[in-house]
This record gives C-alpha cells, sequence and structure tokens, in this order.
C-alpha cells in the first residue's frame, strides 16, 4: 500500500507543480528582438536537423556580437518539434506572445509550414521558408504572410531538369527518356511532383513517381523497380536518413550515382558521408550556397564566436551545407528586420507586422550581401508585394567522394513555367479559402 | 468530514439509478462542467487553449471512444488513428464538396463514415480475439494511411496531400478565436461524455461488459456477439471518428495522413491503458496524462535547469522528456495497473474516512 500511497501523492504534487508553472507567464522583456526557432534536435531527421539549428542560431549570436539591429539586441529561444506538425503548432503557440512577441518564424517543415500558414495571417506574424514550404506562397497577392525566400521546390525541380537537359545536349532530347522521382512521402515529398509533371509534358519524357514512406530506410521495392524500369535518371526528394540509404540502395542496385539528383534537403555533408566513396558522383540541387568554408561569414562566425568558447555545436561543421543554410535562414529574419526599421524607425524593436513590411521590401544588393560576409555565396535578393521569393537562382554541386564541388554554373528557374504554375495553384487556395487578392492600396501599407 | 453520503435516501428509483448517486459527487462534477464553461475562459492564455486544453478535450474524446471498445467491450484495436483520419478527412469532404454544409452536420458525418469504417473493420472480432484482433485492427491502420496518401479524391486533389479549412462558423457565430473553439469542443465532449455514460450504463453496455468477462458465457445466456461486438465498434468508431474532425478542423486547422499515423493509434490505446481500461473518468485522466505530460516537462526541465544555474540544451530536454514519460508509465503501471481511475476511486475511499480512518 506505501507505493500506492507515494503514486497518489506524486499525483497530486504534479497537478500543483503544473498549475504553478503555467501561472507564471512570460516575464516581459522589451528592447529586445525576440527570435523564436524551431529545431529538431532529435527523432529521425536530426542528423540534418542540428547542423541547421546550430547555422540559425549562430548568426543570431553572431548579429548580437556586430552590435545588434542598428543597436536593437537580438534574444532567441529553441523549441523542438521533432519534425511533427502538432509538436510545432504547439511550439508556436509557446513562443508567439513570448518576449514581447515572435518576430517571424521558420517552421523548418513543410507539414508544420502548411498548418502554421492558416494561423500566421490571424496572428500577423510572418513566415520564412527559404528554399522550402508550399511552392504557391511566392505569390504575395494571396500568401500576405508567408515569405519562400530565395527559391521554392518548383524553383529546385525546374533546375535539375534544367541541368538534365544540359548534360543530355539540350530540351529536345529529353524526349522519349525515363526520369524517375523518388519522393519522401508526405507533403514535403509532394511538392515536386506537379513541376516535374509540367516538364514531362513539356517534354515529352516518361515520368515514374515511386514514394518512399517516412522515415525513408525501406526503400527495398522502390529500388526493385528501378532495376527493372531503368530510367535514365532518378530524382532524389528526401530528408535525412533517407537520403544516404537511397545511395546505399542505388550502389546495392549499381545505378550510376551520376544519374542521381537531389533536392537541396538531400544535397548535404550528412546524407553522404556515411556512404562516402559510394556516393561518388552523386548531384544535388544547392539553393544558392554549397559548403562555404572559405567564405568571409564562416571566418567571421569562427573568430568571433568559436574562437572564444560560445559557438553552437562543433566547430569542423561550420560552413557545411545544412549549417550554412541555418546562417542564410536567419540573415533574411534578421535582414527583414533592419529593412522594416528604416520605415519604421532606427534602433526601435519591430513589432511582426511592421517585420512582414521588411520580409515585402527586401532589397538585398550584392554589395550589402558582400558587407554581409556572403560574397560569393548569394546573389541579391529583392522581394515585393507581387513576388515574395526574390530571388530564383540556383547551382549543382556533386559529392566527390569527400567534398561537395559545384558542377555547374549557375542557373535561373524558368519564370514561364513556374509562374503560371504559382498562379494557378494561389487562386486555387484563394477561392478553398474565399481570400480577395490583395489590392495595390494594401500593397502599400 | 465533508465526503459522506449518511443521509441521504433515495426515495425513488429514478433516484438510485443517477449518474452519480451521492450528492457531493453531482455537485463536484456540475461545479467542474459550470467551471470549465464560465470559469476557465477568465483565468488562461491563448496558449493554455491551444496547446493545451483545445488537444486535452479532443483526446478525451477520441480516447473515450476508445474506451468504449477496448475498456469496456474488451476488443483491443490500434486503428483507432485511422478511424480519426476517416471522419477528419470524410468531414472535410462533405464539407467542401456540398456547399452551405453546416459544420456541425460535417463533423457527425465524418463519425457516420467513421463508423462504416469501423464496423467493416471490426468483422474480424468475431473469429479473432486479443492481441490477434489487435493485429488484425492494424490492417485498418494501413490501409487508411494508404488510401489518404494515395487516392487524390479525400484530398481534394491537393498537390500536396495536404487538406486545410478555415472559417469555420455554427449558424453565423464564428469558430476562430481560441476560447470558441475551446467552448465549441467542451460542447462536443460534454455531450458525448454524457451519451457514452448512459450508454455505457444501459443494457448495451451491460452486454458489452458481459462480452468482455467472458464471451462463451454471455453467448450462453443470450447476448449475441455479432450484435455486441459490431455496435462496440459502431459507437466507438462514431466518437473516434468526430474526435478526428474536430482534431483536424479545430484545433490543425492543416493537416496530413501522418496527423493520424500508426503512432496516434498507440497513443490513443496508451490513454486507455493508463487512464483506466472500463471507466468514462479514466479517459480524461489519460488523455491528460499523454497530452499535458510532455510538454509539462519539456518547458518544467529548462526552468528547473535554471533555477540550480545549469542551461540544458533543447536536445537534452527532449531526450530527457522521453525518458520520464517513459519511466513514469511504467511506474504508474506496476503501481496501479488499472490505471489512474483507480486512484481515484481509492482516493474517494479515502476521503470517506477522512480524517479518522480507524
Amino acid at each position: 500500500m506505501k507505493l500506492r500511497q507515494l503514486a497518489l501523492a506524486t499525483t497530486v504534487a504534479a497537478a500543483g507543480l503544473a498549475s504553478a508553472l503555467v501561472s507564471t507567464v512570460a516575464t516581459a522583456q522589451t528592447k529586445e528582438q525576440f527570435f523564436p526557432v524551431l529545431v529538431y534536435r532529435t527523432g529521425a531527421y536530426a542528423p540534418n536537423g542540428v547542423p541547421f539549428a546550430n547555422g540559425y542560431v549562430d548568426y543570431l549570436k553572431l548579429v548580437n556580437a556586430r552590435g545588434g539591429i542598428n543597436g536593437v539586441k537580438v534574444s532567441y529561444e529553441e523549441c523542438e518539434t521533432g519534425y511533427a506538425t502538432d509538436r510545432g503548432v504547439e511550439c508556436y503557440e509557446r513562443l508567439k506572445g513570448k518576449n514581447g512577441g515572435a518576430t517571424v518564424f521558420q517552421p523548418l517543415s513543410t507539414g508544420i509550414t502548411f498548418a502554421l500558414t492558416e494561423k500566421a495571417p490571424i496572428d500577423k506574424i510572418p513566415l520564412i521558408t527559404a528554399g522550402y514550404g508550399r511552392s504557391e506562397s511566392a505569390d504575395g497577392g494571396v500568401f500576405k504572410w508567408n515569405f519562400p525566400l530565395a527559391g521554392t521546390y518548383w524553383v529546385a525541380g525546374d533546375v535539375i531538369m534544367q541541368d538534365i537537359a544540359k548534360k543530355l545536349g539540350g530540351a529536345d532530347k529529353l524526349k522519349g527518356k525515363h526520369i524517375a522521382l523518388v519522393y519522401h512521402d508526405s507533403p514535403f515529398g509532394k511538392e515536386a511532383i506537379p513541376i516535374l509533371q509540367e516538364h514531362a509534358a513539356m517534354s515529352g519524357f516518361k515520368l515514374s513517381l515511386l514514394p518512399v514512406t517516412h522515415p525513408g530506410v525501406e526503400q527495398k521495392s522502390t529500388w526493385l523497380q528501378i532495376r527493372q524500369s531503368r530510367p535514365d535518371y532518378v530524382v532524389n526528394w528526401g530528408w535525412g536518413v533517407m537520403n544516404s540509404t537511397l545511395l546505399k540502395e542505388a550502389q546495392a542496385t549499381g545505378y550510376p550515382r551520376e544519374k542521381i539528383y537531389g533536392v537541396w534537403w538531400a544535397g548535404a555533408e550528412p546524407d553522404v558521408k556515411d556512404v562516402g566513396m559510394g556516393a561518388k558522383g552523386y548531384n544535388a540541387i544547392t539553393m544558392q550556397h554549397g559548403t562555404e568554408k572559405g567564405s568571409a561569414i564562416v571566418k567571421e562566425v569562427l573568430e568571433k564566436l568559436h574562437a572564444k568558447g560560445q559557438g553552437t555545436g562543433p566547430k569542423d561543421e561550420v560552413g557545411e551545407v545544412l549549417y550554412m543554410r541555418g546562417l542564410f535562414s536567419a540573415m533574411f529574419a534578421i535582414e527583414g528586420v533592419r529593412q522594416a526599421q528604416e520605415k519604421y524607425g532606427k534602433g526601435k524593436v519591430v513589432t511582426a507586422s511592421q517585420a512582414r513590411w521588411g520580409y515585402e521590401n527586401l532589397n538585398l544588393t550584392q554589395p550589402k550581401l558582400d558587407a554581409l560576409g556572403f560574397k560569393g555565396v548569394l546573389r541579391p535578393v529583392s522581394t515585393s508585394c507581387a513576388d515574395h521569393m526574390g530571388a530564383n537562382w540556383a547551382r549543382i554541386h556533386t559529392w566527390n567522394g569527400s567534398k561537395w564541388e559545384f558542377s555547374s554554373d549557375w542557373y535561373q528557374a524558368d519564370e514561364q513555367i513556374i509562374k503560371p504554375m504559382v498562379k494557378t495553384a494561389a487562386d486555387k487556395y484563394a477561392a478553398e479559402k474565399k481570400i480577395t487578392r490583395r489590392t495595390p492600396a494594401d500593397c502599400q501599407s | 468530514m465533508f465526503y459522506r453520503e449518511n443521509g441521504q435516501f433515495k426515495t425513488t428509483y429514478r433516484k438510485d439509478q443517477q449518474i452519480f448517486a451521492i450528492a457531493q459527487d453531482r455537485w463536484v462534477i456540475l461545479a467542474l462542467i459550470a467551471f470549465a464553461f464560465v470559469g476557465v475562459p477568465f483565468l488562461v492564455d491563448e496558449y493554455m487553449y491551444r496547446a493545451i486544453l483545445i488537444p486535452f478535450l479532443i483526446l478525451s474524446l477520441a480516447a473515450l471512444g476508445v474506451n468504449i471498445l477496448v475498456g469496456y467491450c474488451g476488443q483491443i484495436s490500434l486503428g483507432s488513428g485511422a478511424f480519426m483520419a476517416v471522419g477528419a478527412y470524410m468531414a472535410y469532404n462533405t464539407y467542401i464538396r456540398i456547399d452551405g454544409m453546416p459544420l456541425i452536420l460535417a463533423l457527425l458525418s465524418g463519425g457516420f463514415f467513421a463508423t462504416l469504417v469501423g464496423i467493416f473493420f471490426g468483422v474480424p472480432s468475431l473469429r479473432v480475439k486479443g492481441l490477434y484482433l489487435a493485429v488484425a485492427t492494424l490492417a485498418a491502420q494501413f490501409f487508411c494511411d494508404w488510401a489518404f496518401l494515395r487516392v487524390g479524391w479525400f484530398t481534394n486533389n491537393n498537390a500536396s496531400g495536404s487538406v486545410s479549412v478555415s472559417n469555420l462558423n455554427v449558424m453565423g457565430i464564428g469558430i476562430n478565436t481560441p476560447l470558441e473553439k475551446y467552448l465549441f469542443c467542451l460542447v462536443f465532449l460534454v455531450v458525448f461524455g454524457l451519451l457514452a455514460k448512459n450508454l455505457v450504463r444501459s443494457a448495451i453496455g451491460r452486454e458489452w461488459m458481459a462480452i468482455r468477462d467472458m464471451d462463451v458465457a454471455a453467448a450462453v445466456i443470450g447476448i449475441r456477439p455479432v450484435y455486441a461486438k459490431l455496435s462496440a465498434f459502431a459507437v466507438s468508431s462514431f466518437i473516434v471518428g468526430v474526435a478526428g474532425g474536430l482534431w483536424g478542423f479545430v484545433h490543425l486547422g492543416s493537416w496530413e495522413p501522418a496527423a493520424f499515423s500508426i503512432d496516434r493509434s498507440f497513443q490513443l490505446l496508451f490513454m486507455v491503458i493508463i487512464g483506466g481500461m472500463g471507466s468514462i473518468m479514466g479517459s480524461f485522466f489519460g488523455a491528460a496524462f499523454i497530452v499535458i505530460l510532455p510538454i509539462f516537462l519539456n518547458q518544467f526541465l529548462p526552468a528547473l535547469g535554471a533555477v540550480f544555474g545549469v542551461e540544458i540544451s533543447t536536445a537534452t530536454v527532449s531526450h530527457a522528456e522521453y525518458m520520464i514519460f517513459g519511466a513514469l508509465i511504467v511506474w504508474f503501471l506496476i503501481v496501479e495497473p488499472h490505471g489512474l481511475a483507480k486512484l481515484w476511486s481509492v482516493a474517494k475511499q479515502k476521503l470517506r474516512l477522512w480524517p479518522f480512518p480507524h
């Protein structure tokens, strides 16, 4: 009976503690610009989530080391989502009102992006999904609060097709070819389907769709199909452990890695490191940057943070692809605020809806980017009311067995294909949600 | 001292048969419901609503449904996530495909389709029992996962396979602010809670329990196993389906099949086991334990670390959360295999004697 009494007592105590915790509401801290950081440092996608989170946090620390945004210090708090939509929503609710209100959210998962897209307009908090999220949200006329900065999955899909066409010696050579899309069976993976179908219809190649279920370690049947049908190219829309599994399966099947293209989530060090030489020749798209260990920004991070023991994560991962992705995403979050300060008062904390104006009017010219340390890493990004993407440049890089190397020049996505697709999808969304397109007057505000 | 039934005489059959025979119970529960409707809105903030109260209410409803099947009728099911998914997706389809469809009707139609699917996947229960049945109901889970991922019709041919609803309203009253959502879910929960409680006290509820306790004996005394088992599947999946609709419509707003994965089925089953099988109250305890504890741990551990001046990293918190949560489940199951509901009734018994136990 003693144990039972103990159980009773702990239940009561836990209830008491819970209510005590609930009553401690967030303490108001003004004068700091607050950035919530949704991360996944655990779970099936942690190997890729951790470097991103480290990069993101390091950039925020660097901004403080540089003296803040025109003097405004930055504060942040991490929240673990584990890539699960419901936990992501919980994190959003937890952080949105903290420390004077969240400036911007970066959901870092397509599922969470979809859920937050419904919530952000009500709470008036912008969402940045740099290179991911829903592709049609590039249409700022419908998606007022979404910013898929510097590229979407449709841009990625288009550029991959351009590179394949170039290797074949022209878009007309694609006719009659066979391309297999191996995708993560989630909203993320399915984003690739419309753009590739569009290309298949245009160029007349055969597209087969091969889904892989979460988390992606079971691909035997997929590769059996590939072995049977021998597609000319395989496009890998994978994430996390799915990528390394795919490369190992390709090796086992004897499928040439040179003919595999990965999306940018599938083109980082954790994806290929374990496979090593087995992944040699594997191509992946990069939304502008790749591994940038020699860039000015990486040197600055190493010098100002890691040398002083204030860095996040291991030092040798600084500058790797996903780390850079984190840096780059945080940079947009900060630069939007800086832009908003131009309008709403320099050296002041801006609200989330003021920051939204900043993201809509980003004008990151090459000199500005160079000054921030992104010389040779990024190309200019400038957004507008109609265009929330701001840039559609991309490159292809290839794993040489020990590191990623750029293997193509800069590509620009074909606006003639993507623009109508974005508009149709955005209009469909607007019709479903009964949203009217924003008027020019709304764009001014 | 206060919790005594001395002097409460029942003079009519009606009084003898009411849900809470003891006056104190009745008042406390009524006060609790009144507090949930009137008091809570003055006390809690938006985070509490969205992250804790609304998920708690909806998952309590789902656990209630699962409890009818698992706890009362003894049919172990791992298909609850699938029935939730059917409820959510079919409610979505009736909602967008039929112009001017009222929200409540759409949710109930989701429940109706979940009932059909539930009965269909309940048929094996006539031949297989126990763990074998659990494995058979897994088929429902995999089938629904597959259907909602692959069949475009269910998701209105959305490229990403994710569906969303917004601007909900009931007879012109919007269901958009957290308070409105909370009250909407609360009304559902109270109505279904009352229905379920009355069902399990009625003839059919006793049939379910007879089947659970020994199906051969039940058949011998004239209970039709087909009817009893399938009606339990039907009622259970209806409630679970409505809960699924609420989860999609009210809580998430936008969802994909992953929201109703096998994890959800396990989660619901654990709620029932930890809360207490065959107890309506237990469903609420189980839901509270599973929904609130991880979030509580996630926020409490960094706070605890801060008290001692230690900064705990996000990853460590997350790992610790799983470890403590798992350990607590094991511990509770060892200490009280009949679930939290049993602890509750033990507490009530003690309270009757308090403060003079001897």
